[in-house]
């Protein structure tokens, strides 16, 4: 975001008013939890796809969006925003694969672990982004 | 692993104020990544051997423990943490939170993945269970938690933790940030509560 208005600073500290960029990489999330709640909550009914998957597609929607404005941000602590992203993807990857993998073990049906793979996927960047930023925020901006 | 992630203050002369709290020496408590490889090994052992065992076992001292950090956390160390100088909440964040960075997402990994496949196992995940709703609603507290978990309270946790690390960190930040975070803890140990409900009632019904 050109012009980012910095509203308060102590010596070392930026709290600058950014984009709602957290805010929206959060409901993506929430998206992604409610289509997967659904999914596992009909799974032994061969539930409806047409929910979760519209749900992931909007939840992909909102990352996109947040991730493009994200990347429009010109005073920014690119540096910490990376280091953070970088093990939060790791991490968050750990926890997603152990899932995904109970799901295979299961033998969950191929379009059903298809559909939980990439709400487990958008989760992952979901969390990523949220964190990253969040930490970002609050740091001077790269020199 | 507490002492890992924070130097340890050097003792100061007779009459000089104390130093600002030290930051973490690295965010992520390297020493304890072992512990948690152990951890992640043994799901990984369970689940695919579909050892019943070690899932019960995973689930039950995961969620217990899950639920008893928040609980703790929420109604014991955020009233007392509230009570605290800026400095010393600092000081003390800079020890108690990386600890939580490791131990939590450990502790919700070892609770999920095994419940899934328990439930699936013991087929309480099929539509004619006859207490299928509970278990629903299990999913949607744990999502719930998820949501302010990961989305408000370990950012105000890493926030807080680089924070830290500046030569001159804000302590009014530091403050807002940890008031954010003794709030969610309080709000995620209190549906923790229904948590224990809706299970302690599928495993005795």
């Amino acid at each position: 975001m050109s012009g980012a208005a910095h509203i308060a600073s102590t010596p070392g500290t930026v709290i600058s008013k950014l984009p709602p960029i957290a805010e929206t990489a959060l409901a993506s999330m929430v998206l992604v939890i409610v289509g997967t709640i659904y999914l596992a909550a009909t799974i032994g009914r061969g539930p409806s796809l047409a929910i979760p998957v519209g749900l992931d597609v909007l939840a992909a929607l909102l990352l996109v969006g947040a991730a493009i404005v994200t990347s429009r941000i010109e005073d920014f602590a690119w540096r910490i925003f990376f280091v953070v992203a970088r093990w939060a993807f790791l991490g968050y990857l750990v926890i997603a694969g152990m899932i995904a993998f109970v799901f295979v073990r299961d033998s969950t049906p191929s379009a059903q672990l298809a559909t939980l793979t990439a709400g487990l996927a958008l989760f992952v960047l979901d969390v990523t982004l949220i964190l990253a930023f969040s930490v970002a925020r609050y740091q001077p901006a790269d020199a | 692993m507490t002492e890992v992630a924070a130097r340890p203050a050097a003792p100061l002369p007779h009459g000089q104020a104390p130093a600002r709290p030290l930051p973490p020496a690295t965010i992520v408590p390297l020493q304890g990544l072992p512990i948690v490889g152990a951890v992640v090994v043994f799901l990984v052992v369970a689940l695919a051997g579909n050892w019943l065992w070690a899932l019960g076992f995973s689930h039950v001292v995961g969620g217990a423990l899950w639920t008893g950090v928040d609980l703790f956390v929420g109604f014991v160390v955020g009233p007392i943490m509230g009570r605290m100088s800026i400095p010393a909440r600092a000081e003390f964040s800079a020890r108690f939170m990386p600890v939580m960075l490791l131990l939590m997402p450990t502790l919700v990994t070892m609770t999920l993945a095994p419940g899934f496949q328990l439930a699936r196992h013991l087929g309480y995940l099929e539509p004619g269970y006859a207490h299928h709703a509970w278990l629903v609603a299990s999913f949607i507290v744990v999502g719930v938690m998820a949501t302010i978990a990961i989305g408000i309270l370990e950012p105000a946790n890493l926030a807080v933790l680089f924070e830290l690390r500046k030569p001159q960190p804000n302590g009014e930040l530091i403050a807002k940030l940890m008031r954010r975070f003794i709030y969610t803890a309080g709000i995620t140990g209190a549906m923790q509560v229904a948590t224990l409900i809706i299970m302690t009632y599928i495993a005795t019904h």
